[in-house]
């Protein structure tokens, strides 16, 4: 089983749940941080790196002397990445979107594979649990590309070892945050009870809603702010599977994720077996539709 | 036309709210939501909107049903993983389909059309405190760092039209394509703090994306007293890169009472937050001034 932990608005609490419901989890686990740009599980769950490799992007590289200026790189590309000037094709690596478009239609061999630097991608443990955590250079502009660098090792890992695994996903509802819960069984969505979290949990939910992957919500920072979030969670059939009450001991603990077992342990463990139930009902679901 | 940018690196450390404020305290900036993705400023600022576009950006490929031969060389060269199989025939799945065109060029059937559908929806509105220039991206769509360069061309031509003297920004969470478009040539980057391993960790990735475009940064530490030592490090590493610290904010969920009542921390009677976020923004005006000037 995959799960996803995402968010709409950022700061409700994602990486702090992810890192508590991995200590929590009774099985075998793996865990990615696909958090990329902001990428955090690892200050939490204090790993031990064993490997970090460099996770590239495959873009053309231009070799002149072999251009003929018939421009079809150029036509092709949608993203402006490639532009011809006479028999000089002129490559732009930053807007490449690694699509291989032009180094299939080059008739000439004038352009080869190189690569930009997307970041790196760190792998380790944390106590029994594989880690694996992805990080965006600094001034690479695209997420996904890392992010599914990522994914790829970790569901290498799953499939060899039969983990579950956990992703801490990034905040929001466009690509980077759909990119990341696309390998998930399950979908959390972590939300605090005030305005900005309960917009943002509506556009995260239509995000993902086109995915068909069950979805349930947990309400971090309860008492707060109102009840509309806990409406809209009724109203839409979102299953709550926890609130985890407003506590700033946690934000003033040396070792947060302690705190937060500590302080509402009964809480995450009922998180977890919700999850669990969540997972169990749509497999039995999918299997009574192909039955 | 000088820019000022509200930038974090971790979500949720109170862009938005800051944002509100020094909208209100600008007195005449044109306020822009640069978080196209999960834009909430509008929860506060209440913007009528004067003009709407559609926005269009990139294309989408969609496989014609009955024209499709099932010879599945489309999901051969596709590099996202975005065409399926569905029965003897295939599929693109919108979400995942980067629009790059190559499965459209290589279909021998000639069976993929390829659209620039809607990808959201931008507007040019009033708010009690001035004009404002912000847009929604429909769920799960991408382009957001060339939405994010249209509001701004859009914040700009307003401030000329209107002779408004500011643009202030408030941008989205980390550092990938809506923040770099929301950064490059802006005079001023706010950067919005909280005192956690993970603020400290992300406030130093995102004073690097700044430093990288040589945008010139100042510190609002917020929630400044929920961790004495964490408030320690961070004001450690920002005299040790020699960043202003501008302001440090109390927590006080009086910035959720706020929110509830559509209103900024001013309005809201919320001194403990409105003071350092009074005293932030005239170094803010200070700062942006002696920017502009040079």
């Amino acid at each position: 089983m995959i799960v996803a932990i995402a968010s709409g608005k950022g700061g409700t609490g994602k990486t702090l749940l992810t890192a508590a419901l991995a200590t929590a989890w009774p099985d075998p686990l793996a865990v990615a941080d696909l958090d990329v740009e902001a990428p955090n599980l690892h200050l939490l769950l204090e790993p031990d790196i064993d490997t970090v490799n460099e996770a590239r992007l495959e873009v053309p590289e231009a070799d002149p002397e072999r251009c003929d200026g018939c421009g079809k790189c150029a036509d092709l590309c949608q993203f402006r990445a490639i532009a011809v000037f006479g028999t000089f094709p002129a490559v732009f690596p930053e807007l490449c979107h690694g699509c291989g478009g032009c180094l299939m239609v080059c008739p000439t061999g004038a352009l080869k594979p190189g690569f930009r630097m997307l970041g790196d991608v760190c792998q380790g443990h944390a106590g029994e649990i594989r880690f694996l955590m992805g990080r965006l250079r600094i001034g690479e502009a695209m997420s996904p590309p890392l992010i599914r660098n990522v994914q790829e090792q970790l569901l290498r890992i799953v499939t060899a070892t039969g983990r579950d695994a956990l992703i801490d996903s990034p905040p929001g509802a466009s690509c980077p945050a759909v990119t990341a819960v696309g390998p998930a069984d399950v979908v959390l969505l972590i939300t605090e009870p005030t305005p900005f979290g309960l917009h943002d949990l509506k556009r995260a939910r239509h995000a993902f809603a086109d995915l068909g992957k069950p979805m349930a919500v947990v309400v971090n920072r309860a008492g707060i702010g109102d009840g509309r979030v806990r409406d809209y969670c009724r109203v839409t059939g979102l299953p709550v599977l926890g609130e985890i009450p407003f506590d700033p001991e946690i934000a003033n603990a040396p070792a947060p994720v302690w705190a937060l077992a500590a302080r509402h342990g009964a809480r995450i463990a009922a998180i977890v077996s919700g999850i669990a139930d969540l997972f169990d009902e749509s497999v039995a679901g999918k299997e009574a539709v192909h039955a | 036309m000088p820019e000022v940018l509200v930038i974090s690196g971790k979500g949720g450390t109170g862009k938005t709210t800051a944002t509100a404020a020094f909208a209100q305290l600008a007195d005449g900036a044109v306020i822009c939501d640069l978080d196209v993705d999960t834009p909430d400023l509008h929860l506060i600022l209440a913007p009528e909107p004067r003009q709407s576009w559609d926005f269009r950006a990139g294309f989408r490929a969609e496989i014609d049903g009955d024209r499709c031969q099932g010879c599945g060389v489309c999901a051969d060269v596709c590099r996202f993983g975005a065409v399926v199989a569905e029965e003897d025939r295939f599929r693109v799945d919108p979400l995942s389909c980067e629009g790059c065109k190559v499965c459209v060029t290589f279909c021998p059937a000639d069976a993929i059309g390829f659209t620039q559908p809607k990808r959201g929806r931008r507007h040019v509105s009033e708010t009690r405190f001035g004009p404002m220039v912000h847009a929604q991206l429909f769920p799960g769509e991408e382009n957001s760092g060339l939405l994010v360069s249209l509001l701004r061309k859009e914040a700009r031509d307003v401030a000329k039209r209107r002779g408004n003297g500011l643009i202030l920004s408030d941008g989205a969470p980390g550092i990938g394509c809506p923040v770099i478009a929301s950064l490059t040539g802006v005079d001023l980057a706010v950067v919005v703090c909280e005192p956690s391993p993970a603020g400290r960790h992300d406030l130093e990735r995102i004073v690097d994306l700044a430093d990288h475009f040589q945008v010139p940064v100042a510190v609002i530490l917020n929630k400044a007293d929920i961790n004495a030592r964490q408030r320690a490090e961070v004001l450690r590493f920002c005299e040790s890169h020699r960043l202003p610290v501008i302001a440090e904010v109390p927590f006080d969920l009086a910035a959720v009472g706020a929110m509830v009542n559509g209103r900024t921390v001013i309005e809201q009677g919320a001194e403990a937050l409105a003071d350092p976020l009074r005293a932030a923004w005239s170094q803010i005006s200070r700062m942006t001034a002696t920017a502009h000037a040079a």
